[in-house]
């Protein structure tokens, strides 16, 4: 039992596989919502919410948040804060499913802990704020902006992952050595 | 004919619902991918896992082909599907800004999320970063309003862009991604594994 669960851990889908399902998914989401998924937009949403929240005056009148708030209406009540949801639950369901659901932090064995919580915190803020001035992350922007022929999708997408592998040299002793 | 919700086929109650589930598809389908783990994610980068870009191209290659051939059976409105806007400039910087924080962070927001569903902390870190990152462009967004706004294309699609037509872009699209998939494969054979 223990040997099986130990091996378990680390079996994931074949990719290809994956990849047909997603693909599959994003058929059904435009199906139904005429739209893509996303995975920036809920958590903008909570953004929003909690400025509206602490200060409602400052909430309206900025230039920003201004364009999504107003206090009538609940900015958690969106598409997206519901989808958002849905994702945390489905992770989670399947990461218990293989027993993979655990507190833990990884990284690689040859840098501390301390120092993958701080790239990581560096990496969250970076991709939370350009999210933000590429109207969508690679979910919204580039995934889904691709699967209907968006050209800024393609750009999106090749700009992301571009720089990363520009990068990629410069960062090589935080992941390999 | 789709989309349901855009002809009135759905309520806005019932759209919510279906949000969930599409939600708990979409997460599934990422961590049991392997998107949770950071260092799967990156082996990318470093030859030593390319499931991210195996996903990211099947999954867009099934999308744009059973979308079009939804669109031609008369199954789905195409004209009516929401476009990603293009503005030249900020998807290009704001892409830019992403792959810094991909290659320091290990996550994209989406599977930063499938992370923090199985207690992963530096998706947490990473997550938590992410509310500070919107909150910090909403500081400066006057600042950067014009730039926001520059090389405003519209709802263009990049077979209008290149002049082609949309069967000749998907089929060029399979066989560059037949040839990235091979490349890859050959890719990983010579790098020395990572354990993770």
């Amino acid at each position: 039992m223990k040997f099986w669960e130990e091996n378990k851990r680390h079996v994931y889908w074949n990719p290809y596989f994956g990849g047909f399902m997603l693909g599959l998914l994003l058929i059904a989401t435009f199906y139904i919502t005429g739209r893509g998924v996303g995975a920036t937009g809920g958590t903008k949403s909570a953004v929003v919410a909690a400025v509206g929240k602490v200060a409602p005056k400052y909430a309206e009148r900025s230039e920003y948040y201004g364009k999504y708030y107003d206090e009538e209406s609940n900015p958690m009540k969106n598409w997206l804060v519901f989808e958002t949801i849905g994702i945390l639950a489905g992770a989670f369901l399947s990461g218990a499913l293989s027993g993979r659901a655990r507190f833990r932090v990884q990284h690689p064995t040859h840098i501390t802990s301390n120092k993958r919580l701080m790239w990581a915190g560096v990496g969250g803020l970076l991709f939370g704020f350009g999210s933000q001035f590429a109207r969508g992350c690679t979910s919204g922007a580039a995934l889904s902006g691709s699967a209907v022929l968006s050209l800024g999708g393609f750009i999106t997408m090749f700009a992301i992952f571009g720089t990363a592998y520009m990068l990629a040299y410069f960062f090589r002793k935080l992941w390999i050595h | 004919m789709g989309p349901l919700t855009y002809f009135g086929e759905i309520s806005t109650e019932w759209n919510y619902v279906i949000a969930v589930f599409i939600g708990m598809a979409f997460g599934y389908i990422m961590e049991a991918s392997g998107f949770s783990s950071s260092r799967k994610l990156i082996g990318v980068f470093y030859g030593y896992d390319f499931a991210v870009i195996r996903v990211f191209i099947t999954a867009t290659l099934v999308a744009i082909i059973g979308l079009l051939y939804m669109g031609y059976f008369g199954l789905i409105d195409y004209s009516v599907l929401f476009v990603h806007p293009t503005f030249v400039y900020s998807a290009i910087i704001g892409g830019v800004i992403m792959g810094f924080g991909f290659i320091t962070g290990g996550f994209c927001p989406g599977t930063s999320l499938c992370a923090v569903a199985i207690g992963k902390l530096d998706g947490w870190v990473f997550t938590g970063a992410l509310f500070l990152g919107i909150m910090v462009y909403s500081w400066v967004f006057p600042l950067l309003e014009p730039w926001y706004n520059l090389g405003d294309m519209g709802h263009i699609k990049i077979t209008e862009w290149l002049g082609v037509s949309e069967g000749w872009f998907v089929f060029g699209f399979a066989v560059v991604s037949i040839a990235i998939f091979y490349i890859t494969a050959l890719i990983r054979r010579k790098i020395k594994h990572v354990r993770y």
